[in-house]
């Protein structure tokens, strides 16, 4: 009898490459509200399936819902897909955000171009497959998938802009992919493995001769991973991408930067973390000083950038900066709020980009630069707007106007939103390490956090008062609900996190715990057969 | 066989790195193109470099692994030149589509002001 249980845990791969493949077995355009439907039932069902396995991670006592060994090869040989509590928790994260996307389009996007829904699925079956693999072959194998559907989506529309931006984006994805390929073939010349868990084991016992090749390996790894998580200097590719991207497709490219993010958080702390020996560490202020240059530049970014879609990309590499930073500090306490953080700022995100297409639409193009030039000349605005002032504020304006002060509140990190909550987190572990004595890096932590929250609200708050407050000749955008609507509910989900923020707090607890002591993650890759659910039907 | 071979990698990656960094977008591509290829072969290295062995166990049955080649290395670089193949041939459908809409082969789509 086949058990399905069992194979839920391959579900996020081969549920979209199956929807991807039906709707291009359909017709692909001419079909395009069958490919819809089965585009949106699709994401939800990967939504149910991702809230099932992160059930069960975070039910089992070893925080591991189950391995996957493909073709059922016994352990160290097979190709596996592991599912814990990290993994799983990105998982639903990709698929809210995904849902959220996919309704958007519905209104419009989905038209202005060619094989939308097929794409989307593809991408989805790629970033989940990178997010269970436990081969590091496999991941790559698993990042060109959704790279080549991310260039395909990038191109969505057509454009000069977009063609252009993409033309630099796949340069740079193509360079980065060839990086990741001689990391891989170093750290398998040098370990002799690349199963993930595998490595974790054998690396204390390489030997010394050897150790100067495996750590030129992961560092040439690990580049091809931050061009992805775009920190400085390897991002100056990701605003203009992002920035010309149409929005369903920028919203969930929000989690494009995390997947880089992710495979850091995963590799560095399994193959070097405080029980790899002598090459324990290796890299950690790197990643923390990249993460706080990233910072820097992207707070520096949103405070010079003259038009919302690009506020929003350097808000990307804010957020990405952060996390790099506080993966790099090597602290449970910090490791757990960048998990919070990483949920709470991907939505808000998301959000934003689906949110800055909705307020744009009303504007003549090109309204932003000259907002912002006029501000530089002091040039003042005519007076006679006084005499509008009796005019209500339309409804819609209204609503995008507090959806636009939840984005940035989440984005700048105030309260009552989670991007507080999550900022708080990071600070109050910095700030309180175990060993008693605060380090250095928690004091280059604390301003450069602050101060980019500082930025964040300087530069939305001056976008929203040119949108939003001024009367400059604008017709009100026509907004249809199921545009507004994945809006509200991802910020929604932002509110429910801060409600929810102990439970929340207690899981990302528990996922950093075992990302540190990884022993449960090995353990379940490398158990025995017999444990496992079978891979063969 | 290693200085032959290390030399080649050498310069493909140095003629590809030199390729890319130029302004036009052939240029660029080409340069993809060989820095894929040395890395393609410098996979191949990393398996250790053997001649006239047998990729995969013999109908004699296992014994010194010594005696076969590493087959992992090589199913690695079959996969590896696919996926390259496929994506560079997506990057130069790009490349034509930028040069028609914009009518210049530079890579910011635009010819640089002298």
């Amino acid at each position: 009898m086949i058990n399905l249980g069992a194979h839920l845990l391959i579900a996020p791969v081969v549920l979209p490459l199956l929807a991807g493949a039906v709707m291009l077995a359909l017709g692909g355009e001419r079909r395009r509200n069958v490919n819809a439907a089965l585009n949106v039932a699709a994401t939800f069902a990967l939504m149910v399936i991702s809230i099932a396995l992160l059930h069960a991670a975070d039910a089992a006592p070893s925080g591991v819902a189950g391995v996957y060994r493909l073709g059922d090869w016994p352990a160290p040989f097979a190709i596996v897909l592991v599912a814990d509590r990290l993994a799983t928790l990105m998982l639903l994260l990709t698929s809210l955000l995904a849902g959220a996307a996919v309704i958007f389009s519905l209104a419009r996007w989905h038209r202005v171009g060619v094989l939308f829904h097929p794409l989307f699925q593809f991408l989805l079956m790629g970033v989940n497959g990178a997010f269970l693999t436990g081969d590091l072959f496999n991941l790559f194998v698993f990042f060109e998938i959704f790279l080549a559907a991310s260039y395909g989506l990038a191109l969505h529309g057509s454009g000069s802009a977009r063609v252009t931006a993409a033309l630099q984006y796949i340069a740079v994805n193509l360079a980065a992919s060839l990086l990741f390929l001689i990391g891989v073939s170093l750290i398998y010349g040098v370990a002799g493995t690349l199963n993930m868990a595998d490595l974790a084991v054998r690396i204390p016992a390489i030997p010394a001769s050897d150790r100067a090749l495996l750590e030129a390996g992961a560092g040439i790894l690990a580049i091809a991973f931050l061009v992805k998580a775009g920190m400085w200097p390897l991002c100056f590719w990701l605003p203009v991408t992002y920035a010309a991207a149409p929005p369903p497709v920028a919203a969930i490219f929000a989690i494009l930067t995390k997947i880089g993010v992710y495979i850091v958080l995963r590799l560095w702390l399994l193959l070097f973390g405080d029980q790899s020996g002598v090459s324990s560490q290796f890299g950690g202020e790197w990643l923390f000083l990249g993460g706080l240059a990233t910072v820097t530049f992207g707070a520096i970014g949103t405070l010079a950038s003259q038009d919302m879609a690009r506020l929003a990309a350097f808000s990307v590499l804010v957020s990405s900066g952060t996390m790099l930073a506080a993966v790099g500090m090597g602290q449970v306490g910090v490791t757990a709020g960048a998990l919070f953080y990483v949920i709470s700022s991907t939505l808000g995100l998301g959000a934003f980009f689906l949110l800055i297409e909705l307020i744009e639409r009303g504007r003549e193009p090109g309204a932003d630069v000259l907002a912002v030039t006029r501000e530089l000349y002091g040039e003042e605005e005519e007076l006679e707007e006084t005499d509008e002032a009796g005019i209500a504020i339309p409804a819609t304006m209204a609503v995008l106007g507090l959806a636009f002060i939840g984005c940035a509140l989440v984005i700048s990190g105030l309260p009552p939103l989670s991007g507080f909550v999550a900022k708080f987190a990071l600070l109050t572990a910095a700030l309180n390490p175990p060993s008693g004595a605060i380090s250095i890096a928690g004091w280059l932590f604390l301003p450069v956090l602050i101060l980019s929250g500082l930025a964040a609200l300087i530069a939305m708050t001056r976008a929203g008062i040119r949108v939003f407050w001024a009367s400059a000749e604008r017709t009100v955008p026509r907004v249809r609900l199921i545009e507004m609507a994945p809006v509200a509910i991802l910020l929604l989900f932002c509110a429910i996190q801060t409600i929810q923020a102990g439970p929340v707090m207690r899981f990302m607890q528990a996922t950093a715990q075992s990302l540190h002591i990884p022993h449960e993650y090995i353990r379940g890759s490398l158990s025995p057969a017999a444990e496992q659910p079978r891979g063969a039907i | 066989m290693e200085i032959v071979l290390s030399l080649g990698i050498g310069a493909l990656a140095g003629s590809g790195v030199w390729l890319i960094l130029r302004p036009r977008t052939f240029q660029v591509i080409i340069g993809l193109s060989l820095l894929s290829y040395a890395v393609n072969l410098f996979i191949i290295a990393m398996g250790r470099l053997q001649t006239g062995v047998a990729p995969v166990l013999t109908a004699r049955g296992a014994g010194n692994p010594a005696h076969f080649a590493d087959p992992l290395p090589q199913a690695l670089v079959l996969t590896a030149i696919v996926i390259s193949f496929a994506t560079t041939a997506l990057f130069l459908v790009v490349l034509l589509v930028s040069r028609g809409l914009m009518g210049t082969d530079h890579v910011d789509g635009r010819e640089p002001e002298v």
